[in-house]
């Protein structure tokens, strides 16, 4: 943004620079490495100037926040108006001990809740399926029933809190059992806030939950998105998702222009329906990582949000400004936690929590020291939360909104970022768009080759993990205590799964799983008939198999 | 003609965990060191896996969890090896496994554990210096 | 009992684990091979062979899961063995056809089994056609062969198959390169998969176009099903088609000797080429012979073929 005279006499001092002061420091001290990169692979210069912010446009490229294209935030006051949800991931054993643990955290100051699933419920098994044996809330909470999720939430009024619940295929089964809760409590629908993750196409290649093959897993996706629009209007109903692409192995451009085009995918689907974009664009929500590279993490933040406002704007023609910005959640990484010296965690965790707010996050969640050994103890998770707060309260960086706008690194990176994120973006539409570039193995390559390049270079000390490769220490047990899920609580849940079997109206439950069979063949929106069902107190296993018997299941493809 | 003898290795992913980065980046490393790999996805129960290596005649089996479900599953795992006759093949293990339960999954006769931030190298080492002799 | 002796009662008795050996064993061309070999040897020939090839992306491997199926719902037994590539940088490979058959891994009456390339050409391993026949001595009544799937070039299969069946998916744009590599000729079965696409049919009208230009006169004549492998459709009607070609293989005597004295005469000329070749190399470098003359080969006083010939007349003597 200098104007053209000011910019030659920069590059001619520029290079006055490197033929004088920075060669005789190079000559007295010789750079640590050959190349400097960041996780993308992007070359990172010894110094950014204006030049390299030269072609910046104020208004077109950066605005103001609460304005298109939202690169500098998404609301106009950012943390001065309100801070970012503090909204930890929690979730173990029976429904009981997970209402705990909210309690717990909503009283220690967390904002927002947020839900872990177990993997026989993520799966769509009940409890006592025989595939749950020895997985029953050992690393989420089990939930097979309705009656489980008022457990859940009990004493917690779904008025007053906002839920985020990570689920993908049984999605449409978690969100009528939280409007059945709500019902119960009194609350109005339209009252209820919240989010299902709910983003099927990114298992696929990432998070691998996989239930049904891709058409129908669409489908289930934008049966909730359509329900929303019409019947939810304070709910989310995806969380359009990054950050298991990047834990999956991608790096940071991957990880943008992958959930960018998921989200592509699923307006297209919904604009299939016949609704308009700005009926639903504007509860399209994200979810990110952020890893450890600090200034290529606040980069992709700010890339995703230009990048998003873009494409609503231009390829879908979204009219209002709420369809264009993009609210994110953001998970700091928890594949760069070490169980090695896992006080070391703290440390990462907060950078990353750091990026996160700069990069102006609507909703935060922090890791545990302990992610890699266990369920996050009571003692780490407090911790976690700790973080957030101090971040809030103490370092000052949210008194202005986007405060590193303007610096020339950030500037550029963010350019190049999208600029790459692009490139996917239109090779993948070249290719026919997201589920054809799944069944090519596409995306999974991706990944696969970025996961194992990044081995490499750690294998290879050209990446140094503290504690890991380097800075080791010889720990002969470990360091710090570990939490255990009871193994009574399956056993638990199978009992709760037997009586309620026993007290329900089963013929009711019967009918309304015979009229589930019936609907899902047609083209229909299935939530109103799962919401039944639901309420007659099927089990998630139990409507599970009646879509498997209709959709099929999915058979990975491997790509190494 | 030589002995072309290749070393066989499954790598398998027991339980509902869905975490398969490090399994399908030491499925390549294994590769790329020159052994056969056969991983055959996720979600594959003990008896699967124990199948597998019997018709596979593999002579290591790579478990990787992270879901902490390894105190029900390898045991399984272990018992359905014996019961076929596989006790032979070297058997190892990965992700997220607790210092604390090593002793008693070596009881069980899993070699070695490699948690999380071991080098690639230090488990292909393993394999070729451990891997059982054939007759 | 030896050792040998165990594995193949074991085979005999459809013992798993033996066959498993056994395989093993022939891959890794150990000392007991060629005896195990011999003693299986007379009771092969009762099971149905059936190669199955096709380009990457055609969906062999789902539809090999649902042929498996189709089978087993007719109460036939059947070995399946998936050929991956071995990789000429590592000498290592990845084999994964397996997982899409993994369900029907703990079914009785079916036996999966993985093989490397280990660098021969061809789609399938060396050790493929012995394999096959330690399936078929266990009493399979069918085998299935999966090959790599490169597509073109992979004619071995016919060395070990009775019946062949290609499969294309529609839009790959391999029906010419099909034509070009000669496959379309020994084809048995042509399968259009993923049938519930839109230019599934026009695949299929091409493939049978081609066909009719090829006017040799042909006892068999090759049709062109389609299939949806990931719903099942199509394959009772492909198995049916396989059954019908293994019945006329049955049926037609001349034809069947024919194809069976011709694998029979295949087999056995390569393997007198290979211990021929073998024997001969072996002795000319103990003799000193083949150092001798490599050496003048780098001296570029004489051509590798010259040589050849030089010391092919001294050891032949003619």
């Amino acid at each position: 943004m200098l104007d053209e005279k000011s910019l030659k006499t920069l590059e001619q001092e520029q290079r006055r620079w490197e033929q004088t002061t920075l060669q005789n420091w190079l000559k007295l001290s010789p750079e640590r490495k050959k190349e400097f990169q960041n996780h993308s692979g992007i070359p990172i210069k010894r110094l950014y100037t204006p030049e390299d912010a030269e072609a910046l446009d104020y208004m077109r490229d950066m605005g103001f926040p609460g304005e298109y294209p939202f690169l500098r935030g998404v609301h106009a006051t950012m943390y001065r108006g309100r801070l970012w949800t503090m909204r930890l991931f929690a979730g173990f054993g029976t429904a009981a001990d997970t209402n705990q643990r909210f309690k717990y955290l909503l009283n220690e100051g967390e904002s927002g809740l947020s839900t872990a699933f177990d993997y026989p419920t993520i799966m769509g098994y009940d409890s006592d399926h025989q595939m749950a044996r020895g997985e029953v809330g050992i690393c989420g909470v089990a939930i097979s029933s309705l009656r489980d999720m008022e457990v859940l939430f009990d004493g917690i009024p779904l008025d007053k809190v906002t839920t985020s619940m990570t689920i993908n295929g049984p999605a449409p089964m978690l969100l009528a059992m939280y409007v059945a809760v709500g019902d119960k409590q009194g609350v109005s629908r339209d009252k209820l806030g919240g989010t299902t993750q709910n983003d099927n196409l990114k298992e696929f290649f990432a998070q691998k939950l996989c239930i049904f093959p891709p058409k129908p897993s669409v489908k289930l996706t934008t049966d909730i998105i359509e329900y929303c629009a019409r019947h939810l209007p304070k709910w989310n109903p995806v969380s359009i998702s990054g950050y298991h692409i990047r834990e999956a192995g991608a790096n940071a451009v991957q990880e943008l222009a992958f959930t960018l085009y998921d989200g592509i995918s699923y307006v297209e689907s919904t604009l299939q329906r016949g609704l308009k974009v700005d009926d639903f664009a504007h509860r399209l929500s994200f979810f990110f990582a952020s890893h450890n590279d600090f200034f290529e993490e606040i980069a992709k933040f700010r890339a995703a949000r230009r990048l998003w406002a873009r494409i609503m704007k231009e390829r879908f023609h979204a009219k209002n400004p709420r369809s264009m910005w993009m609210r994110m959640h953001i998970q700091t990484s928890g594949c760069t936690l070490t169980a090695q010296q896992p006080l070391n965690n703290i440390i990462r965790t907060t950078t990353q929590a750091l990026a996160a707010v700069l990069g102006g996050t609507q909703s935060l969640h922090t890791n545990s020291f302990d992610e890699a050994l266990c369920l996050p103890s009571e003692e780490a998770v407090t911790v976690a939360l700790r973080t957030q707060q101090i971040l809030a309260n103490e370092s000052g960086v949210v008194n202005t909104a986007d405060p590193l706008g303007g610096s020339y690194y950030i500037e550029a990176l963010t350019n190049e970022m999208e600029r790459k994120a692009m490139d996917y973006i239109q090779k993948v539409d070249e290719m026919g768009g997201a589920i054809v570039a799944i069944e090519k193995g596409f995306f999974q390559k991706e990944i696969a080759d970025s996961a194992y390049k990044y081995q490499k270079e750690t294998d290879e000390k050209k990446r140094t993990i503290v504690g890991v490769n380097d800075y080791t220490t010889k720990e002969e047990k470990c360091p710090i205590e570990l939490s255990r899920i009871d193994p009574k609580v399956e056993q638990q849940q199978v009992d709760n799964l037997q009586k309620l079997k026993r007290e329900r109206n089963n013929k009711k439950t019967k009918e309304t799983l015979e009229k589930l069979h019936y609907t899902a063949q047609k083209d229909e929106n299935l939530m109103p008939t799962i919401i039944e069902a639901i309420k007659s107190y099927a089990t998630i296993g139990e409507i599970t198999e009646v879509l498997r018997q209709v959709y099929g299941e999915y058979k990975e493809l491997i790509v190494i | 003609m030589q002995n072309m003898r290749k070393i066989r290795v499954l790598i398998a992913k027991p339980g509902l965990d869905s975490h398969d980065r490090g399994a399908k980046v030491v499925a390549r490393a294994l590769r790329d060191a020159g052994m056969e790999v056969i991983y055959t996805g996720l979600r594959q129960t003990p008896e699967q896996i124990a199948e597998t290596a019997l018709q596979e005649d593999v002579d290591v089996i790579g478990l990787s969890i992270l879901s902490g479900a390894h105190k029900t599953l390898f045991p399984r795992i272990m018992e359905l090896l014996r019961q076929k006759d596989l006790t032979d093949i070297m058997v190892f293990a990965g992700g997220i496994i607790p210092k604390e339960d090593a002793s008693q999954l070596k009881k069980l006769g899993i070699k070695e554990i490699f948690g999380p931030g071991t080098p690639t190298e230090t488990i292909i080492r393993y394999v070729f210096d451990n891997v059982p002799e054939r007759t | 009992m030896t050792k040998t002796q165990e594995i193949v009662q074991g085979v005999l008795a459809g013992n798993p684990r033996s066959v498993a050996r056994a395989i093993t064993y022939i891959e890794n061309n150990t000392a007991d091979a060629p005896k195990i070999i011999a003693d299986i040897y007379p009771h092969t020939g009762k099971a149905h062979i059936i190669g199955i090839t096709g380009a990457g992306g055609a969906g062999k491997s789902t539809l090999i899961e649902k042929i498996i199926r189709e089978y087993r719902r007719r109460r036939k037994t059947v070995g399946i063995i998936a050929v991956d590539p071995t990789s000429p940088f590592t000498g290592g490979a990845f084999l994964g056809d397996r997982i899409r058959m993994q369900e029907l891994t703990t079914e009785e009456g079916v036996f999966i089994r993985s093989m490397a390339s280990r660098n021969y050409l061809g789609g399938i391993a060396k050790a493929t056609k012995d394999a096959v026949k330690v399936l078929d001595a266990s009493g399979k009544d069918i085998v299935l062969v999966e090959t790599v799937g490169a597509g073109q070039s992979e004619v071995e299969i016919i060395k070990v198959a009775h019946t062949i069946v290609v499969v294309h998916a529609p839009g790959l744009g391999d029906e010419i390169q099909a034509i070009k590599a000669g496959i379309t000729e020994i084809a048995d079965v042509f399968v259009v998969n993923k049938g519930d696409r839109e230019s599934a049919d026009k695949t299929i009208t091409d493939i049978q176009v081609i066909l009719q230009m090829d006017n040799k006169e042909k006892a068999w004549k090759p049709q062109v099903l389609k299939t949806v492998a990931l719903t099942g459709e199509g394959v009772p009607e492909l198995v049916d088609k396989l059954e019908e070609h293994r019945r006329f293989l049955e049926g037609d005597e001349k034809h069947r000797m024919a194809s069976v004295r011709t694998r029979a005469e295949t087999e056995l000329a390569d393997a007198i080429k290979e211990k021929t070749t073998n024997k001969i190399v072996e002795e000319l470098k103990k003799e000193g012979k083949f150092e001798e003359l490599l050496q003048k080969i780098l001296r570029k006083e004489i051509d590798p073929s010259s040589a050849a010939d030089k010391l092919l007349q001294e050891k032949l003597g003619k």
